[in-house]
């Protein structure tokens, strides 16, 4: 009973009857709601998932088991790959040489291994370019497509992941496929004695 | 002497533009955030400089995780029929007297990741439960028992005559000979297109595809 106010003796002071209306600020404190915005943010900012995955297209070959169906291509123009473990690349150029003479099975990183396929594919281009096939460029140019496709048309890289690769390697080296621009690549099974080179060469230099 | 005297000033700041800016901040990640399904694995892709987008719908995925464990996932928002004719076939394939229940569990069921003697158990499991199932994953690396084989099976006798992806996700650090059982698969179901999921990464400055995309864009 005490709280309730009849004004009148406010009212009282200024005249009997006349009620002035109290004037409250329009400022509101914004301070909690603020706080709670921040809040839903950094939830937000959390949660949010930005990069959506993305897809790399691989197309396999079928197995073909005749001989004669298969694709021979060039050994000059060819650049094979080999992963191993510890993400340590290995490659040489035309076929495998190991003898006494020396080898041309050669170790590298996955930052080195982008020059050598420039290189390799430059080198393919320039032996092109010294005797173009006119042939080619004619159909390339019948069919519209640059009359470039045709200088690096011999070039094949093939792809021998070793057992020790992992899936990231892999990933890695059909990017660089696509980095470099190769049109030609297969990705194939090791063969042994490309893996047993790969193991010796680990253990002489200590890769676990 | 006297010192000097400061005004007081009131501490009281206008924070209008402030909260303007908070909220609209706010609406903006509301909008942008799109909530990942329940992933029971984690997978770490690797990056790749490639902008694809991934297809969504009509899909099949390969899981691989990071201990080389092979998870299988029927995509097929649109028509959920599909999840039944699927665990139908393998069913009757492999003779695995699943109850009508276990069978209509499958459509919740995101992934699986059991050999076919662990599948009844797996659907028993109600799918909120099923990600703390420790799933040994779908034999592959046998040759003579790559179950996957009959999966993807399924999956394509059941989208027939429609476009199926094939998407495999793959850790990083998952070995080689596992992906590489995972296209014997496929192959297998003389399938040879195949989409690798990744994350996107930059172009190398200077290499042939960036200046490939310059020439592009001028």
């Amino acid at each position: 009973m005490a709280s309730i106010d009849s004004g009148a003796e406010q009212g009282g002071k200024k005249g009997p009857g006349v009620k002035k209306a109290k004037k409250l600020s329009t400022r509101v404190d914004m301070t909690p709601m603020v706080d709670l915005g921040f809040l839903l943010i950094t939830f937000f900012v959390f949660t949010a998932t930005m990069s959506s995955p993305t897809t790399l297209d691989l197309n396999m070959p079928k197995d073909i088991k005749k001989q004669d169906e298969q694709t021979e291509v060039k050994e000059s123009s060819v650049l094979t790959i080999m992963l191993g473990k510890g993400d340590q690349v290995y490659y040489y150029e035309g076929k495998l040489v190991v003898d006494a003479t020396g080898n041309n099975f050669k170790q590298t990183t996955f930052k080195g291994i982008r020059d050598i396929i420039i290189n390799k594919k430059k080198e393919v281009m320039d032996r092109y370019y010294q005797r173009p096939d006119p042939a080619c460029e004619a159909e390339a140019k019948a069919k519209g497509k640059p009359v470039s496709n045709c200088a690096d048309k011999d070039f094949v890289v093939i792809i021998k992941p070793s057992d020790d690769a992992t899936y990231k390697n892999t990933v890695d080296i059909l990017d660089e496929m696509t980095i470099n621009q190769v049109r030609t690549y297969a990705m194939v099974k090791i063969a042994d004695v490309e893996y047993e080179l790969i193991k010796k060469t680990e253990e002489s230099n200590g890769i676990k | 002497m006297p010192s000097a005297k400061i005004p007081k000033r009131s501490t009281d700041t206008d924070m209008t533009p402030f909260v303007d800016i908070a909220f609209l901040i706010l609406s903006f990640f509301i909008m942008a955030t799109k909530f990942k399904p329940p992933e029971p694995v984690e997978i770490t892709t690797p990056g790749s400089v490639l902008s694809q987008k991934l297809p969504e719908n009509n899909a099949v995925m390969i899981s691989i995780d990071s201990a080389n464990r092979v998870y299988f996932t029927v995509l097929s928002d649109n028509d959920q029929n599909k999840y039944d004719q699927i665990i139908r076939g393998i069913n009757t394939s492999q003779n695995l007297g699943l109850t009508d229940a276990q069978m209509a569990n499958f459509r919740k069921t995101y992934l699986v990741g059991v050999p076919f003697s662990g599948l009844k158990q797996l659907l028993d499991t109600d799918f909120k439960d099923q990600p703390k199932l420790s799933q040994p994953g779908i034999p592959v690396l046998d040759t003579l028992n790559n179950q996957l084989v009959w999966w993807i099976k399924e999956a394509k006798s059941a989208f027939a005559g429609e476009k199926l992806n094939y998407l495999i996700k793959g850790d990083g650090l998952s070995k080689y000979p596992t992906f590489y059982a995972v296209v014997q698969a496929l192959k297998k179901n003389e399938e040879f297109k195949y989409n690798l999921v990744t994350q996107l990464d930059d172009v190398p400055v200077g290499s042939a595809l960036y200046k490939a995309e310059q020439e592009k864009e001028k």
